[in-house]
């Protein structure tokens, strides 16, 4: 875990006119590590992950990735070489057959990975005499997936990778990343499907209005965040609960729900002493807390 | 999650012990991690390998998979696999030789802390008796339970 951060950003910020579609992100991504990239629709996430690649260039602020400046052409071009990435889009040429367009990309790359070729193949039933064209979106995801992993990288990109995949899909999806990861690849993913992201990743970064809102590792999360809901013989007072790790009380005549990012303790204790009649602790899956993070905000 | 596989034996002769295993562990939750229980994965990876030792049906000298083939296998990060093993490690029931494999070490105080859970759990028997004897419902037990053990420490302490 000592190894220097893959992933580095300083206030990187894009603009586009007056908006500023990811606004002083401040990102660190650990080597060896499965990290998920959570946010909604327009939170600039892709954004942020093509100003990372040098598709688009930030307004303001750099990083590195791979300890190469994203900045700088020349260094752009060595950190591309090892970092495979899987666009939103899955950009591929159309008029090529599935096999055509295995050859055409592991033409560049020296070690290119056959197992892994093969494994897939077998893995997503890939038509390998079909035109791209023809592919429906489940399959041309599978086939990019399949030349990302395919191609020994050290840094895994991915734009939400399992969209339009069947649950089978997903779950060798998530084999492979998982299998990637032991092998000492990092994975940086976009995500939507949160039981996904619960399962495999170690870290999470949640993006809201393109503003890093939360970057934790998910055991972390698991151990700190609590709702507790209380009863107690007369209407609380929130004042009471005003407390370092309170996000949010909701009362309701004598009952009071609060939902706390630390420091549950602590809240269990001032209950106590205000003698409540009943405490009830239950944990918060990533769901509430992406939920609750983003309506914060 | 399928279970099979998960114990699938490097040495093909211990297949009757990891058959006899399985039978005992499908209705169970042997191995497999809740990521929403709001605890850690690798402490409920490591307590379900030592709840395996306690019963016996972990031994000493058992071999558990590698970290990449149990990652696999539950799908989830190799890191969990990882800082489980290393801390069973540390607490002493778990060997890792290097390029071999992790083995299983189950010291005295092992067994006797399974006898004392197997006490406790008589104990606690008597108590749930009682309670029902007392009117008290199952749910009714089970949330003063949990209430208590909340207090004043809310993480239950790790052993």
């Amino acid at each position: 875990m000592s190894d220097p951060p893959v992933i580095i950003t300083r206030d990187l910020t894009k603009s586009y006119g007056a908006v500023a579609a990811v606004h002083n992100l401040n990102l660190c991504v650990r080597a060896n590590s499965i990290t998920a990239f959570l946010g909604q629709n327009g939170a600039g996430k892709s954004t942020t992950i093509k100003m990372l690649l040098g598709m688009i260039r930030p307004s303001r602020g750099d990083g590195t990735v791979l300890g190469k400046r994203i900045a700088d052409a020349e260094e752009n071009r060595q950190l591309r070489h090892k970092v495979a990435y899987v666009a939103e889009d899955k950009p591929l040429y159309g008029y090529m057959t599935v096999q055509q367009t295995l050859r055409f990309a592991s033409s560049f790359y020296s070690d290119w990975r056959i197992d892994v070729e093969r494994k897939l193949l077998h893995e997503y039933k890939l038509p390998l005499q079909q035109k791209i064209k023809a592919l429906s979106k489940g399959m041309r995801t599978k086939l990019a997936l399949l030349l990302a992993f395919a191609r020994r990288p050290e840094l895994l990109i991915l734009d939400e990778p399992s969209e339009g995949l069947d649950p089978v899909g997903i779950e060798y999806l998530l084999q492979t990343l998982v299998a990637q990861a032991a092998e000492g690849v990092t994975v940086f993913f976009s995500s939507h499907q949160i039981a996904e992201v619960e399962r495999i990743a170690d870290h999470v970064c949640i993006l809201d209005n393109g503003r890093l809102l939360l970057n934790a590792s998910l055991d972390q999360l698991r151990q700190s965040y609590r709702r507790i809901d209380l009863a107690f013989a007369f209407a609380p007072s929130a004042h009471d609960f005003r407390i370092t790790g309170v996000e949010k009380i909701r009362t309701k005549e004598r009952q009071m729900s609060i939902f706390a990012s630390s420091n549950a303790d602590a809240v269990i204790e001032r209950a106590h002493d205000l003698n409540a009649v009943s405490i009830e602790v239950a944990p918060v899956g990533l769901r509430d807390i992406f939920l609750e993070t983003v309506k914060e905000n | 999650m399928c279970i099979t596989g998960i114990f699938l034996p490097r040495a093909p002769a211990k297949l009757d012990r990891i058959i006899d295993m399985l039978y005992r562990y499908t209705d169970t939750v042997f191995f497999k991690l809740n990521p929403t229980t709001g605890q850690p994965l690798y402490l409920q990876l490591m307590q379900q390998i030592r709840h395996a030792t306690e019963s016996g049906a972990l031994q000493d000298g058992d071999q558990l998979p590698g970290i990449r083939t149990l990652a696999e296998e539950l799908i989830l990060s190799p890191h969990t696999v990882a800082k489980a093993y290393s801390e069973l490690q540390h607490d002493g029931l778990l060997e890792l030789r290097h390029g071999t494999g992790a083995f299983i070490t189950v010291k005295r105080r092992t067994r006797s802390l399974t006898n004392h859970v197997h006490l406790a759990r008589g104990r606690l028997r008597d108590l749930i008796e009682q309670l029902r004897d007392e009117g008290l419902l199952d749910e009714e037990i089970k949330r003063a339970f949990e209430a208590e053990l909340l207090y004043p420490t809310e993480m239950v302490k790790r052993r």
